[in-house]
């Protein structure tokens, strides 16, 4: 039914996909599967006419298609239920539905008796029950999920796309939702299923096709294979060699931070972790698998329902930032722009804008003679490329910018530093400065916990390796077990624990 | 501020009160102020004398001072438009408790002071552990000061405050009027709170990247309660020079003046969204206001027609500011 064939896209210098293939039947359920960063969004955005692509073709029960905006595909009988919801969530599920082609009567007024017939229809063929009068924001997560596939199916779509529609659902609300893509499965419609989750493939999928690093890997019929050959797809095997070498043996160091009991969601799973002196504890993991949230809330800037945790010894858990700094953690944000610099000040003032460091006295006047030299100190000393401390940080590279995000800890004297994504958006050569500046850092008696969703960081770097899916940490391994076998089986089908 | 002097040299004093000219967001200001100064010069004889020179400075000096707490607010990219009813509140009160109270004069001036300064705790804690939109916090903490002022004085003013209070209003040091020296001081205090002090920084950072300074160990909330406390207590000392003037409490007084401190702010190139601008700024906003003021009524133009001028520069201002970026 559809049939995708070499398709090649590039973002500027970036290549994304390098002649991918996909074809799906129609009454199947696909899995395109594939590491964060694979090519799966890009892949889908190019079937739905969002991107376009440079090379290949996509034919429609053989005709050749070629979408230049999303409506097009629409046309061809495409939907797609988007990871994040376009719902508007103030509208009903009645408004969401047809929002942008209403029906009308003669007069011009909206034919609200026409449309509801309609949605109820659409609804009852999913074999869903929906409340059709209240706004979309006060129905639960999977009622809202059902809203989007009736969407798509209200425009007659015969291909449907659904972007990890699991990730934010319940047991209960997946297997209605299998039930949902089994009715339709049964209606001859064919569905492209993407999911992290390799149990929930095993479960509703006929065939998958897998990517790597944007590269065609296979299709194979889901019968006839199994978990361990599915990662093997999946991971591949690369050749890294631009991490410094890992210390051989820990000796037995001090825990600095001893998680005893996190808790993300209320009733949700929990996990326990300790981070010792002078290691690179890796948080491991898919998107949205809760690594962020779990190093957040320990600092205070994230509202778990639970945090147990004794940070050196001392029970207290810090309540906001600026605490954590006190007890000594900085975090280097995932969003160097959004979250870590202040883009309007200069290299100085963002390093020492949270001030109370061991290198000034600076409670609450400012000796602008010391802070420039404390700034060019550790300015050396992480080796930002700059013409000086008072250039604006917005015009420095992206691998400079995290320096000095760095800097500002080092500056202060935190010995426990959270890193999220350290790597993201920086080109090789200045990955490698900053793998090895930890590795100074740890060397120095700095304890790390990196989170990465680049898994030959993880590996390449950790001393050991928190596995987290659905919300919690399912497995910490650590030496020869930390490779990406290992770390893909925990992070796809592990099981989380619900007590403490 | 001071980013883009040279790279390697501290900024010198100069360069952090101008903020490094070139691309100092005081230029346009500048050229503004002696571009207003030169029509004004030549439109009206009186206007380069001394005496008219202090008399603008003196009309200024009160929306001048509640300026500078919407300075600081503004920086960390809110909004207090409470000043100007929390300024007659502060008055009325002051006044009640020296002529109701039958207290001394000095008593009353404290009493203004902690009335406004409590205000500004009010809408601090509501802004930032609230978390509610400075905007609308502010305008219900405007129509609470101002209607608690005027059931508190029946919407009459309170006179028969101590004479000697009226030196803050018309009193002069060597010749030049108490309500400028106060402004002058309050602005250079700002100055050194803005620029020399880690307060100051996190003002600019907050106003630059809420979330940035909170997660690198910024106390966001207690620096957003500060900046409205100062707002409160530019509104108290603007309220001492008010009384001083009318020599009584007036409940009714401050009407739309946090609309020209808001003018006076973005005149002098701070940025509406905050993390931009300097206090000097604001100063030299205050005295452009009050200039194109002063020479719209010397060229005898009908007050109701100057507002709409008015309107007209300010909108022409920010777009160049705009343009210029």
């Amino acid at each position: 039914m559809l049939e995708m064939r070499g398709i090649r896209k590039a973002f500027g210098p970036v290549k994304v996909l390098h002649g991918v293939d996909l074809e799906v039947r129609a009454g199947e359920v696909h899995a395109l599967l594939g590491e964060n960063g694979a090519g799966k969004s890009t892949m889908m955005k190019i079937l739905c006419g969002i991107l376009k692509a440079d090379e290949g073709t996509i034919r429609i029960d053989g005709r050749e298609q070629d979408f230049a905006h999303y409506d097009d595909a629409i046309a061809a009988g495409v939907g797609i239920v988007f990871q994040e919801f376009s719902l508007i969530p103030y509208l009903t599920a009645v408004e969401n539905i047809f929002l942008g082609r209403e029906k009308t009567t003669s007069f011009g007024l909206l034919n609200r008796r026409a449309m509801r017939t309609r949605a109820r229809e659409v609804l009852g063929k999913l074999g869903v029950d929906v409340p059709l009068d209240v706004p979309v924001a006060d129905l639960s997560v999977a009622e809202q999920q059902f809203v989007e596939i009736a969407k798509a199916l209200s425009l007659d779509a015969r291909i449907l796309v659904l972007d990890e529609p699991t990730a934010t659902l319940t047991p209960g609300e997946v297997e209605h939702l299998f039930k949902v893509m089994a009715d339709l499965r049964q209606q001859g419609v064919a569905m492209v299923f993407i999911s992290h989750h390799l149990d929930e493939i095993f479960e509703i999928c006929d065939r998958i096709t897998v990517l790597r690093d944007g590269e065609y890997v296979g299709t194979c019929e889901v019968s006839a294979i199994d978990t361990d050959r599915l990662v093997e797809m999946m991971v591949g095997r690369r050749i890294e060699n631009n991490f410094p070498p890992k210390p051989t043996a820990l000796p037995d160091r001090r825990v600095v931070i001893d998680a005893k009991n996190i808790q993300l969601r209320k009733n949700g799973p929990v996990s326990s972790f300790q981070l010792h002196q002078g290691e690179i504890l890796g948080f491991a993991g898919l998107v949205g698998s809760g690594r962020t949230e779990t190093a957040l809330s320990i600092m205070g800037a994230y509202p778990a329902a639970a945090v147990e945790v004794e940070i050196n010894g001392d029970p207290k858990r810090p309540a906001n930032p600026k605490e954590a700094l006190e007890r000594g953690i900085g975090l280097l944000p995932e969003s160097r722009k959004d979250q870590g610099l202040i883009t309007s000040f200069s290299i100085m003032q963002n390093v020492s804008v949270n001030n109370y460091g061991k290198y000034r006295a600076m409670k609450y006047f400012l000796d602008l003679k010391k802070e420039l030299e404390a700034t060019r100190s550790v300015m050396k000393d992480v080796q930002v490329k700059a013409p000086g401390p008072n250039v604006a940080v917005d015009t420095l590279s992206g691998g400079n910018q995290q320096k000095v995000v760095i800097a500002r800890w080092l500056n202060h004297n935190t010995p426990i530093l959270i890193f999220d994504e350290p790597t993201r958006g920086i080109d090789v050569g200045a990955k490698a400065e900053i793998y090895q500046l930890m590795r100074n850092l740890t060397e120095d008696g700095y304890s790390i916990i990196m989170i990465s969703s680049e898994l030959p960081e993880v590996i390449g770097m950790s001393d050991r390796v928190c596995v987290f899916r659905s919300g919690a940490i399912v497995a910490t391994v650590q030496g020869d077990a930390i490779n990406s076998e290992e770390i893909m089986t925990h992070a796809t089908t592990g099981k989380v624990r619900y007590v403490a | 501020m001071s980013h883009e002097s040279s790279p390697e040299a501290p900024p010198s004093a100069w360069q952090s009160i101008l903020g490094g000219l070139k691309h100092s967001p005081l230029i346009l200001p500048l050229v503004g102020l002696i571009a207003v100064s030169t029509v004004m010069a030549f439109a009206s004889d009186n206007f380069f004398s001394v005496d008219n020179i202090v008399n603008v400075l003196r009309q200024q000096s009160i929306i001048g001072i509640l300026a500078i707490g919407m300075t600081f607010v503004i920086l960390t990219g809110g909004i207090d438009l409470s000043v100007g009813a929390v300024m007659a509140l502060c008055g009325t009160l002051g006044a009640g408790v020296m002529v109701n109270m039958g207290m001394p004069g000095v008593a009353g001036l404290l009493a203004m002071i902690v009335v406004g300064v409590l205000f500004g705790v009010f809408n601090g804690v509501l802004v930032a552990w609230g978390q509610m939109p400075a905007i609308i916090v502010t305008l219900a903490t405007m129509l609470i000061a101002r209607g608690f002022g005027l059931v508190y004085s029946g919407g009459y003013p309170i006179s028969g405050v101590p004479g000697w209070v009226s030196w803050f209003g018309v009193g002069r040091i060597a010749g030049v009027p108490v309500p400028i020296i106060i402004m002058v001081l309050l602005y250079a205090a700002a100055w050194v709170l803005l620029q020399r002090t880690s307060f100051g920084r996190h003002v600019y950072a907050i106003g630059g990247n809420e979330t940035a300074a909170n997660l690198s160990g910024v106390n966001t909330k207690r620096v957003k309660l500060y900046v409205f406390m100062i707002s409160g207590f530019t509104s108290a000392m603007a309220a001492i020079v008010l009384t001083g003037r009318l020599m009584s409490g007036q409940p009714g007084a401050g009407v739309a003046f946090e609309l020209d401190a808001i003018a006076m702010v973005v005149l002098g190139g701070a940025a509406i969204s905050g993390g931009r601008g300097l206090i000097i700024g604001t100063l030299i906003g205050a005295v452009l206001l009050g200039i194109i003021n002063n020479g719209l009524n010397l060229m005898g133009i009908n007050p109701y027609l100057q507002d709409v001028i008015k309107g007209f520069i300010i909108l022409l201002a920010i777009y160049i500011g705009r343009e210029w970026r």
